[in-house]
């Protein structure tokens, strides 16, 4: 099984995303985080979508997403030639005693601390998967009150764009 | 008891003929492109429904089905006085495979009408055998006012989300100004790339309220485009294995059928000498009659096309999608075959077996392209002998052919019955079979000659399917004589279609396999359950509960029994010389028949049994 990230480029319309994840779980795929948001043409919705899957499996859901009438384009971001970044929020127990290194930890992390409570901070970050985790294991000690994480976005390096093409534009 | 009058008949029978005319024949509907249309009628100001009626007027259709219901009364006013047909069924499942019937028999998009919540969960069946059967089917459905919907409103249901995996595509439409368009790409997807059922479920309110109808609309689909026309090298790449195979076949599914591009196959076909294999839906797409064709392969395939394509060196598989009663055990399938799978559905490619040659294209174009592209290779020299293969499968059709012994028990004889009709009615009628033992036998022993001769549920197997979908064939082709073969389990799901057929003037033909039984389940537990027939015995022959011809009386038809083998050719003949009314023969035939060969489920093809405990003998060492 592997980590693979699909962009998908959808008609921003009622009901797609149903569509979408619809056969993820009828051909009995789970997805590991979900993304949905409108993109440079507000016609066009980009769903980003992590799944572990085996890559023949995978290939057959592709061609099935392509076969939604809705479906404009499916590329699937290569790690390697992408940024990807999610949003994490979390409330950290953090006293007065503990407020020092809780700050120290936060800064470490590049991450900003939102709001302030007598007995929690909470903290805003964003990154890889695999920074947050990180920072989420240096937190964990201090106590985590709650935490919230949005789905995955990615976007291909380098000037090339994604697009839905020249069919949409016209239409 | 209420006879059609001459004049609906004729009425009928006009409408059907102007309709095929405007359509051109059945081969050219599909292929035409955008089903969106001819007829520019001047922008009017009318109600939502009147919009929908209109739409469905200048989009060419003749004939729906359907009952009305609150939510979609409304578009039941504009109907009343439209030149679209309304055929007022009995259940909505009616509806739908009517619908269905008549898109197969006529090649052009079948149109069902229901009401919001009951009426259309009950076309969820026939929808879900339109997809698995790839029918360009347009479901119309009510729906809730906008207000009340997601408030659990009287009949709502939200069938858009019910069928999201059943439909090619649906509609929920959010605006009366919307249908016009809706409705013609709702047609358009139906009708090209695979064809396939699309639902457009209408609020009342919008039925309702008053709007512009202006016509053609413009389509808005960017992200559909079917690829009709196949990758050059992959067909020239077919053609160089064409040409330097040993042991081909040619595996031809429905989208053939579909595709209409039965006289290419035939070229084809002759052109290289290679064997044919037709599945059960692609019956009639090569001449059952044809030296070349070697059956039907699978479950209950002839032991030659089951062998052919266990033993083949080239599968080269045009619209047919692998399906597990094709391959039986599938990693077991064709061991040494290179596949060339040629289909409109890029999905299908590789989806249950892994496609050396791949191509994604309309079946009609994939076909002209490998003639063309195979008689390249021929004229220069690239050819090979397959007189030994021929020598094999032949050798095969002479020691398995299908056949049956008589019952011992001196009952009628179900196959005989089949074969019996298909020798009398002949190679233009179209036969309908429901599903089980019956549709099986029809598919063996009547000979299918033509295209569109044969309609079935295939994919779904819905038991129920043939006394509507008869229904449906009967009205999109009024000149052909339509027998559907059903039985006894089968005809007692739909036979209130009857009732509609002896009222609308659709004098369709039904002949009930009568063996008192849900026959092919009892078959399983005969061979694999130590013969515990739990709950199989439907008591039409014990108790004769329901008497089938006293129910087709009731229901408008005329009822005719038969019981011997010396009846039989008089009772259908009787059936066949009435025209103005649909006739029921109850066959009663012995319940112990079975339907052979069989492919076991979940077993490799190699263990195909030819009849009970015998297999036959593959000589392996000519391969």
């Amino acid at each position: 099984m592997t980590i693979h990230t699909l962009s998908v480029l959808v008609e921003n319309k009622p009901g797609v995303l149903a569509r979408v994840s619809g056969l993820f779980s009828r051909r009995g795929f789970n997805i590991d985080s979900l993304a949905v948001g409108e993109t440079e043409n507000p016609d066009v919705s980009r769903i980003t979508i992590v799944v572990n899957a085996e890559s023949s499996p995978l290939e057959q859901v592709t061609k099935q997403l392509n076969k939604l009438v809705n479906v404009l384009k499916i590329v699937e971001l290569d790690p390697g030639t992408s940024v990807a970044r999610e949003l994490l929020l979390v409330k950290v127990r953090a006293d007065r005693n503990a407020r020092g290194q809780v700050l120290e930890t936060v800064n470490l992390f590049r991450a900003r601390v939102v709001d302030v409570a007598a007995d929690t901070l909470t903290v805003e970050a964003t990154g890889t998967p695999d920074k947050l985790d990180a920072l989420l294991r240096d937190l964990e000690p201090f106590g985590i009150k709650e935490m919230v994480q949005s789905g995955l976005v990615a976007i291909g390096r380098g000037s090339r764009a994604i697009t839905a093409g020249p069919a949409l534009r016209a239409a | 008891m209420t006879r059609p009058t001459p004049e609906t008949l004729a009425h009928s029978a006009r409408r059907a003929r102007t309709a095929a005319e405007a359509s051109g024949d059945a081969d050219q509907t599909r292929a035409a492109s955008p089903a969106v249309p001819v007829a520019r009628p001047a922008p009017a100001q009318v109600s939502g429904a009147g919009s929908l009626v209109r739409s469905l007027e200048a989009l060419g259709v003749d004939v729906v089905f359907g009952i009305p219901g609150g939510a979609i009364l409304p578009a039941y006013d504009p109907l009343y006085d439209s030149t679209v047909r309304h055929i007022l069924v009995r259940h909505e499942q009616g509806a739908g495979h009517a619908a269905t019937g008549y898109a197969q028999a006529t090649g052009r998009v079948g149109v069902c009408i229901a009401t919001s919540g009951p009426g259309a969960t009950n076309l969820v069946t026939p929808i879900a055998d339109a997809y698995m059967d790839s029918v360009p089917l347009v479901a119309i459905t009510g729906q809730v006012a906008r207000p009340s919907i997601g408030t659990d409103a009287f009949q709502e249901a939200d069938i858009q989300g019910i069928t999201l995996p059943i439909t090619k595509h649906n509609f929920l439409v959010q605006e009366a100004s919307e249908i016009p368009r809706v409705l013609a790409e709702a047609f358009h997807l139906a009708s090209t790339g695979r064809p396939g059922p699309v639902l457009v479920d209408i609020p009342k309110d919008i039925l309702q309220a008053p709007t512009t109808f202006a016509w053609p609309p413009t389509l808005d689909l960017p992200g559909y485009r079917p690829t009709l026309h196949p990758h050059g090298k992959q067909i020239r790449e077919a053609a160089r294995l064409i040409g330097a195979a040993r042991r081909p076949v040619l595996y031809v599914g429905g989208g053939v059928l579909k595709a209409g591009a039965t006289e290419g196959l035939r070229r084809l076909a002759e052109l290289t000498g290679i064997p044919v294999i037709t599945t059960l839906m692609a019956l009639g797409a090569f001449p059952d009659s044809h030296r070349q064709h070697l059956g039907m392969p699978g479950m209950h395939g002839t032991v030659a096309a089951v062998y052919g394509l266990q033993k083949a060196d080239l599968i080269v598989a045009l619209g047919a999608r692998f399906d597990d009663r094709v391959t039986g055990k599938l990693d077991s399938f064709a061991p040494d075959a290179t596949i060339v799978h040629a289909d409109i559905d890029p999905a299908e490619i590789g989806k249950n077996r892994h496609a050396d040659v791949p191509i994604v294209g309309d079946a009609r174009h994939v076909i002209d392209e490998l003639v063309a592209a195979v008689t390249a290779e021929r004229a220069a020299g690239r050819t090979t002998d397959i007189a030994d293969w021929w020598t094999q499968l032949d050798d095969l059709r002479e020691r398995y052919p299908l056949g049956y012994e008589e019952p011992s028990d001196g009952t009628l004889s179900p196959q005989y019955v089949i074969k019996r009709l298909g020798e009398i009615a002949g190679p233009d009628t179209i036969y309908v079979a429901g599903v089980g033992q019956h549709q099986m036998w029809a598919s063996q022993f009547i000979s299918y000659e033509k295209p569109q001769t044969w309609l079935n549920s295939g994919g779904l197997g819905t038991m129920g399917y043939a006394v509507p979908a008869a229904m449906g064939a009967k009205v999109g082709r009024p000149d052909t004589v339509v027998w559907a073969i059903d039985g006894d389990g089968c005809f007692q799901m739909t036979n209130q279609e009857l009732a509609t057929c002896a009222l609308e003037g659709i004098p369709v033909k039904i002949a009930v396999i009568n063996n008192g039984n849900l026959g092919m389940v009892r078959q399983w537990q005969t061979l694999f359950y130590n013969e515990r027939y739990s709950n199989t015995e439907l008591g039409t022959h014990k108790h004769r509960i329901p008497d089938f011809v006293k129910l087709a009386e009731a229901l408008g038809c005329v009822g005719l029994r038969c019981e011997t083998a010396e009846e039989v050719d008089r009772t259908i003949e009787m059936a066949m010389s009435i025209n103005d009314a649909p006739v029921v023969i109850d066959f009663v035939v012995g319940k112990d028949a079975m339907v052979w060969p069989m492919v076991p489920a979940g077993t490799s093809n190699d263990e195909i049994m030819f009849a009970r405990g015998v297999r036959p003998a593959f000589d392996e060492d000519d391969i």
